[in-house]
């Protein structure tokens, strides 16, 4: 967003704003009640056994969390926005851990089989992403370009193909291939339908993106490679391609940081991937919230990497032009 | 000169966009050599008419030659009738993901099939002669706009063209870079390059100008020689627009 040049006093600074919210608080923790949670033990001196302390101990302990919320906040205020992005960031971690950790969860379980969830599922759900974001790119490509072209056929078979694929759910086009391929005589293993499905429906999102790309490149660029006498294929490739990269790149870090979580559903078909293993592993003992959690903070992270992946090759093609 | 075969010849075009008749019965004969200014008010067709010289637009009716080749809808190699017509855009149309150098030497080796080697010397002997060979090596948008349009001007004469169209190139200039441009222009006219240009500087007509054609409402409603057409305009319309834009 483009900040005007006058600064607004801050809200928080506004006696008004600080009471409204207070109070706002306040019902909101009387209304979820923690008297019965660590928050009343800390507080056993002062409203005596929790769970016997009524009105007055609910309403003692949404006080006391009420002030802590609303100070917090008010302490944060005055520091500099890098710094109360880090903290809100640091604070809001230890609430998810905090809450990952209320499972009493067991480490050593997860310690003897992360191992084998990253080597053998993280690697997995790597490989079937990438391959299929390569195979997703180069029908995008293609689809993109039937879908701009004059030729009837080109334009009826990819428009067809992007309504079919954007309009099916993808659990369901991946049982069409795995389970519907063999019965016209086709058997196809697992991983190779789960990239197959992958890489046609994000196929299919991904020529509106580079549609709209190339779409975007000023008529002026085909007129000047017209004019020196460019054929079309050169146009696209030399002139007109080079230049929608960059605008086509960060929608496309988007599709494969989400194609990377929808390879989940492969899991369904049997794939070793993260998640099947997640659901697996700690069946047997009973013990799922452990590896679900895993599970999560790998997506997470991998999420994350991927995203300061994306935002370097931005940068990048930003400097470029 | 008169035995000359024309370069470029017109006859009977009409062109409609929609309802509206863009061209009205042009015909025009342009020599070797020869230098055309084309004026007008806006909409008077001027840009289109430069347009359909090298079929960036499509006329419906009539005939165009150009370079000994019938320009139509079913005509085949259009490309390499375009590589012999250099075209200035009025937005110049540089490649921005280019370098000035990589814009010039673009046509030669990628249509021309000149080694690379050859097509850079070229293209650094064409930006010497548009006065900026020190900015082979930088982007477009790090150019000023008169700096660009000479390097458009440069791309296009790295391809040897037969002729020359210029669809109102200083018409996007800051004041002070009309004439870096005009002055290049008038170079490579006193170089003997076929020139058609539409523009607005009457100065630059009246000195470089072997014709100049005035158009209005998509007709070619006079055209003479430039003393003549400045001191002794025959119709009315050209008249009052000479009125307009001399005052």
């Amino acid at each position: 967003m483009f900040v005007d040049t006058v600064i607004e006093d801050k809200a928080l600074h506004k006696p008004v704003f600080l009471i409204g919210l207070s109070i706002a608080v306040l019902i909101f923790f009387f209304v979820l009640n923690f008297t019965n949670t660590l928050f009343g033990e800390f507080l056993r001196p002062v409203i005596g056994e929790p769970e016997q302390s009524g009105f007055f101990g609910r309403f003692t302990v949404s006080f006391v969390l009420t002030i802590l919320f609303v100070l917090n906040l008010f302490v944060i205020s005055f520091f500099k926005l890098k710094v109360q992005i880090l903290i809100v960031w640091i604070q809001l971690l230890f609430l998810f851990l905090a809450f990952a950790y209320s499972f009493d969860l067991k480490m050593s379980f997860i310690q003897n089989r992360i191992w084998l969830m990253i080597s053998r599922g993280l690697f997995t759900t790597i490989y079937i992403s990438a391959v299929s974001i390569v195979i997703a790119s180069v029908i995008a490509i293609v689809g993109a370009i039937a879908k701009l072209s004059n030729n009837g056929f080109a334009y009826a078979i990819a428009s067809f193909y992007t309504s079919l694929f954007r309009g099916l759910p993808l659990l369901l086009q991946l049982f069409l291939i795995y389970k519907g391929l063999p019965q016209l005589g086709f058997v196809v293993d697992a991983v190779p339908a789960a990239i197959t499905a992958l890489s046609l429906c994000y196929g299919a999102y991904m020529t509106e993106i580079f549609r709209a790309g190339i779409q975007s490149i000023p008529r002026g660029q085909w007129e000047a490679s017209r004019a020196l006498g460019f054929k079309f294929s050169l146009t696209m490739r030399k002139i007109i391609l080079p230049q929608s990269i960059p605008i086509i790149i960060p929608p496309t870090g988007n599709q494969f940081i989400a194609m990377l979580k929808d390879s989940s559903l492969a899991s369904v078909l049997g794939v070793w991937e993260l998640m099947y293993l997640a659901r697996t592993l700690g069946q047997r003992d009973f013990r799922h919230m452990e590896m679900l959690i895993t599970a999560a903070m790998i997506y997470w992270i991998l999420t994350i990497v991927l995203e300061i992946i994306q935002a370097r090759i931005e940068k990048k093609y930003q400097q470029k032009t | 000169m008169k035995n000359e075969k024309p370069v470029i010849s017109l006859k009977g075009v009409n062109k409609w966009y929609g309802d509206f008749q863009a061209l009205k019965d042009i015909n025009l004969e342009i020599n070797p050599k020869e230098k055309i200014v084309i004026c007008g008010p806006s909409g008077s067709g001027k840009s289109t008419l430069i347009r359909c010289l090298n079929r960036l637009e499509a006329h419906q009716e009539g005939q165009i030659h150009v370079t000994g080749n019938e320009l139509h809808e079913r005509m085949q190699g259009v490309d390499i009738v375009r590589q012999d017509i250099g075209m200035v855009f009025q937005s110049f149309n540089l490649f921005p993901h280019l370098t000035v150098l990589e814009n010039c030497m673009a046509g030669p080796n990628w249509v021309r099939g000149i080694d690379k080697n050859e097509a850079k010397e070229r293209a650094l002997s064409m930006l010497k002669h548009v006065k900026i060979p020190e900015q082979a090596d930088k982007y477009p948008e790090q150019l000023s706009g008169g700096q660009q349009q000479r390097v458009a001007i440069a791309r296009s004469l790295c391809m040897q063209p037969k002729v020359m169209l210029f669809d109102e190139p200083t018409s996007a200039l800051d004041p002070e870079m009309v004439s870096e441009v005009l002055d290049t222009m008038i170079d490579l006219a006193n170089s003997g390059m076929t020139m058609i240009c539409v523009t607005h500087e009457m100065g630059f007509a009246r000195q470089v100008a072997d014709r100049i054609i005035f158009m209005d409402g998509g007709e070619i409603v006079e055209q003479n020689t430039p003393e003549e057409f400045f001191n002794n305009p025959q119709n009315d319309r050209t008249k009052n627009f000479l009125n307009q834009i001399l005052s």
